[in-house]
Parts: structure tokens; sequence; C-alpha cells
């Protein structure tokens, strides 16, 4: 006999993870069928994805708009330039270790900035990283102002060639994002995901009844930190060279970033892939153009703000009511005649 | 006399961050809301003066006459047709729109300007100074300390003498309150981000007359401005003169180290002032 079941799956989502498992084996099959250039902007989708999803994890569902992420972007790559370069470490290893160490600086620093609220704590996690740029710039072993570069012997500790080169690093971003997607949708499905979707839905009732709004919010401080160093490693393995402007840049690793999720719908996971396509469509389209992308990206991410505020998804899931990554529960009651037995 | 040189200098500088403050503190203690776009809206004032002094051959100062209404009118205008309709979706909407605000001045600046540094020229008065005992203290700077001491004033003035500042006081204290008693929000918020592009307009040119400016140059305003507020304490006019002057003394100390240094001193002081008074020297307005 049937009776009450949760579920968390959906039909759409079943569907869709075979979907998604199919473009991820075309995806990771790339290098036999596409060019360099496709690698290139694969690469460049995945890690932007990446902190898209951090981003929203972090401000979507804890409530911690930060404008700051960039201080662990560029962290994460100068620890990654550090190990390599002046430590000379292999390349790997140094990967592995830029992530735990922004996590570590992200603690002091969730000291200072935690005591500010909202908006406060967004330009305060803005100063922050700014203190990470000018200090940068003041560090003799790191480059100061202009930085620092990989050199060809760390590059064919990767591979000998450019073609295996390219090959290799388009693999691990694409390994990264989809391990930084999925410690974002398990620790979303988890207990803490439960508190998180209770936070961002009410932070004053979810506190009382029972979460632990600090340390929720405290925990993804430091995951999403350490997370987005590792990215900030593998960006500057790609770019080769890193400097405090690009490094600790706002606009390229936190602006945009915010845009994408915005724009694609906050407070969901599959937002911030729509608007990741939404802002790589516009620059390719708008590349001719200069700055205009950055221009017409601001204005719809303020006119979704103002008239849709769930963004694209938002918009889609509440009119057709799918969800591709469930994290919510479902309750599918029985047939009416079977509750009329009992 | 080389320290308190470097304490006067750095307490002028710290009316010119006053200046940047007080838009930003008029727009948090009346609406609630921070509006990110403020450093660029201060270099936006720049660049308005630069075009009316290119088009009337008038010196920047005497370029406020026209600066200044330009600025009001564009803050009432964001304030009425963008921000109003902000204010009641909690902490993301003011937040994010002004964001984008930011970064379409920003870049609308970049597409018309090009990246080109820019400096307004004022003339004579720039680089003369005055002698006190050994002590020699630029005339500009004084002017503009001077200039930070009569906004603060008539803000005072404007808030408790006027009937306008008493609707003021009262939409901070309890919004809903005041629109029972009869007060229009709406158009007072508009009121009170144009009063506040006023003393931006003034801040903006004032200051771009000695430091050089460019389209990417306000985020800086923005966080000394924002430095300088949470230093005096949210929603303390006065506190936010102390705090700017803080401010501008830690970035002196800062730069008779070494001139690299100049920047991060004042972060570094700011974060300290946070870690030890989160609330701020002088703290008034609740959030």
């Amino acid at each position: 006999m049937e009776t009450d079941r949760v579920e968390r799956g959906t039909w759409a989502s079943r569907i869709f993870a075979v979907a998604a498992v199919v473009m991820l084996a075309a995806l990771v099959a790339l290098p036999w069928w596409g060019d360099a250039g496709e690698m290139r902007l694969i690469a460049e989708m995945a890690y932007y994805l990446a902190l898209a999803q951090l981003w929203n994890l972090l401000a979507g569902y804890a409530g911690l708009v930060s404008v700051g992420q960039q201080a662990y972007v560029g962290l994460g790559g100068y620890a990654f330039f550090y190990l390599t370069r002046v430590l000379n470490i292999d390349v790997y290893i140094a990967l592995l270790l830029a992530g735990p160490f922004a996590g570590l600086v992200s603690i002091p620093v969730s000291f200072a900035v935690f005591r500010l609220r909202g908006a406060y704590f967004a330009i305060g996690t803005w100063v922050v990283s700014e203190v990470f740029a000018l200090s940068a710039g003041l560090i003799a072993v790191l480059g100061a102002g202009s930085g620092l570069s990989l050199t060809p012997a760390i590059m064919r500790e990767i591979a000998p060639d450019r073609a295996g080169r390219d090959t290799i690093l388009y693999l691990m971003t694409l390994a990264v994002a989809v391990v930084v997607f999925g410690i974002v949708y398990l620790l979303l499905r988890s207990r803490h995901g439960l508190a998180l979707t209770a936070i961002r839905d009410s932070e004053p009732a979810s506190a009382s009844l029972g979460v632990n709004t600090f340390r929720t919010k405290f925990i993804i401080y430091i995951v999403t930190a350490a997370c987005t160093g590792l990215v900030g490693g593998l960006i500057f393995l790609q770019k080769l060279r890193i400097s405090p402007e690009a490094g600790f840049s706002i606009n390229d690793w936190t602006v945009v970033v915010i845009f994408m999720v915005v724009i694609g719908g906050i407070g969901t996971i599959e937002g911030p892939f729509i608007g990741m396509l939404v802002f790589i469509v516009l620059r390719e389209l708008l590349a001719d153009y200069g700055a205009y992308y950055l221009i017409l990206m601001g204005a719809i991410a303020i006119v979704v703000m103002l008239k849709a505020p769930s963004g694209i998804w938002g918009w889609v899931s509440h009119r057709f009511n799918i969800e591709l990554f469930p994290v919510g529960r479902r309750l599918s009651l029985a047939p009416s005649e079977d509750l009329a037995k009992r | 006399m080389d320290w308190l040189n470097t304490f006067i200098q750095g307490s002028l500088l710290g009316g010119i961050y006053a200046l940047f403050a007080i838009g930003l503190s008029l727009s948090f203690g009346i609406m609630r809301l921070v509006n990110i776009a403020h450093g660029d809206l201060i270099v936006l004032s720049a660049y308005v003066a630069m075009v009316v002094g290119q088009g009337t051959g008038l010196d920047p100062i005497s370029c406020l006459i026209i600066v200044v209404p330009v600025m009001f009118a564009l803050g009432y205008a964001l304030q009425r047709g963008l921000l109003n309709q902000t204010l009641t979706g909690g902490l993301l909407p003011p937040l994010l729109v002004t964001f984008g605000i930011s970064i379409i001045i920003q870049n609308g600046l970049l597409q018309g300007f090009g990246a080109y540094t820019q400096r307004l020229q004022q003339g004579a008065i720039e680089t003369a100074s005055l002698q006190f005992g050994g002590i020699s203290v630029g005339v500009y700077p004084l002017l503009v300390f001077g200039v930070a001491l009569l906004a603060l004033g008539s803000l005072q003035l404007l808030f408790y003498r006027t009937g306008l500042g008493r609707a003021f006081r009262a939409v901070s204290d309890d919004a809903d309150t005041a629109e029972l008693m009869g007060v229009d929000n709406r158009k007072l918020y508009a009121v009170a981000l144009g009063i506040a592009m006023i003393f931006t307009a003034i801040a903006g040119v004032l200051f771009a007359i000695r430091t050089n400016f460019d389209p990417a140059a306000g985020p800086i305003r923005l966080i000394l401005a924002f430095e300088a507020v949470i230093i005096g304490g949210l929603g303390s006019m006065w506190g936010t003169l102390i705090g700017g002057m803080i401010l501008g003394i830690a970035q002196s100390v800062g730069a008779a180290l070494s001139p690299t240094w100049q920047i991060l001193a004042g972060h570094i002081a700011f974060l300290i002032i946070l870690i030890v008074r989160p609330s701020g020297l002088f703290p008034r307005t609740r959030d």
C-alpha cells in the first residue's frame, strides 16, 4: 500500500541529472574534439560558475553580502605563486594548499567584519581586501607592485608541451568547478543547508527556532573563503602572472559575479548557472564595444532586482514549478481513498 | 615639530574626508540607505565641473554654481525614480541597485572620457601657504577644512531649526509614524538624497583640485567616506568630522613613514577602531 512520502527529487531533476552527466562527459572530452580557444572559454565559464556558486552560498543563503571575495581570490593566487615560485613546492600540492591558506586567513578577518551588519559588512569586507592588495604591493618577495610570473620550469612541471598543458589545466579547472559545485550542493542538502535555507528566508525566525545563526554563518564564511582561494590559485595558474591589481580586482572577481547571481536568481542553486551564461553571452556579443557589456549587466541587474528579485531562474521555477538541483523536500501524499480508510 | 606638522596636515586632510562622509551619513541616517555609488557620484561631480569649466571658462569653485544644482537634481531623480523602490525589500535591493549604479557611472565615464587622469586647476590658491611659528599650512587645505565646518554647521541648523529638519528627524526615528502624521516620505527621501548630493558635489570638486581623478577613482572615495562615518559613529555629524580627522592623521603618519603606506595606514587605523569600538567613537543612530 502506498503511504505518504517525503521526496527530494522531481521528474525534472531526474531527467536533468542524466542530461547533466552527458553534458559533463562531453565537456571532459572537449580536449579531443575542441580547440584551445574553446577550452579557454569553457575553463573561464567553469571558474566563474564556481565563484558565482560560492558568492550565492554566502549572500543568497547565509545573508552575508560580501563585496570583498576578491580578497580570497587574490590570497589563493598569491599563496600558489609564493609556494611554487619562492619555495619551489610541487604545483599540485601548492594548489591544494592555496585553499586552506585562504580559509585560515578568513578566520581572523571574520572577527573584524562580523562586527558589521548588512551593508556595512559589505563595505568592511571590501576594506579588508584593499588592505591585502596594498600589503601585497609592499612585500618585496611577492614582487611588490609589479607582482610575480610563473617560470617556464614550473610550467614544464605540469606538462612538457603546450597542448598537454592546455588540456591538463582545462581538466583541472573543470574538476575544481565540479568539486566546488558538489561542496555547495551537498552543503545545502545537509543539516547546515536546512539551517541556511531557514536563515535565507528569515534570520530572526530561524534563530528563534534554535538555529545557531552565528555559527552557521561563520562556517559558511570560512568554507567559502577556502573554496574561493582554491579557485583563485587555479585562475592565476592559467593566467601565469599575478599582480596586486589583477589578484584583488573587485570588478573581475566580485562585481561581475554578483551581477551573475542576481540576474540568474539569488538564493537558488540553478541561478548562478544562468547568470554566468548571460554574462558570457553578453560579453562575447559586445566584445567590440569596450565596457558597454558591464554597463548593460549593471542595468539588467538593477531591473531584475526591482522587477523580479528572484531572478531569471526564480521566475522560471515559480512559473513552471521545477527544480533541477533539488535541495528542499517535497511531501508526496498517498491517494486520498487510502487516507479515508486510515 | 615634524610630528606636530604631520598631525596638523592630517587633521586638515580629515576635513575633506568629512565632506565625503556627509552624503553617505545623511542617506544612511534618514533612509537607512547605504549608497555604494557614493564614491562614483563624488567623481561624477568632478567630471561635471570639468565639463562646465571647459564650456564656460569658469574656475572649478565658481563652477559649483552649476554643479551643485545639477547634482541635487540627479540625487532627487535617482531617489524618486529608482531608490525609493528598493527601501522595502530588505538588505539586498538597495545594496545591489546602488552597486549597479556605481558600475554604470564608472564605465560610462570610462567610455565618455577615457581612462586618463584628470585634475581641476584652481590657480595660485592651490600652492599658497601661511606660516604659524615655523609650521607651514596650506591655504587651500585650510579653506577646505573651513568648508567642512561650515557644511556640518549648516546641517546642524537645518536639522534642529527648520521644519524640513524636523521631518527628517521624524522619518529617521520612525518612518511609518511620520507618514501617518502627514509626511510624504518618498518626496522627503528624494529631497534628502538631493541635499546629500549638494555636499557630494562640493566634496568632489574641492578634492579634484588637490588630487588626480579618473573614472575608477570612486571606490576609494567611497571607502574613505565609509571609514570616516564608521570611526565617528553612525548618525553623529560631528563624530564624522572627528572620524575624518583620525583617518587623515593616520594617513599622514603612514605617509611620513613611507609614501606607499599612506592609504594602508588609514585602513589599518579603521580596522583597529572597528575591533576595539565596533559602534564607532560617538554612535547615535541605531540600524
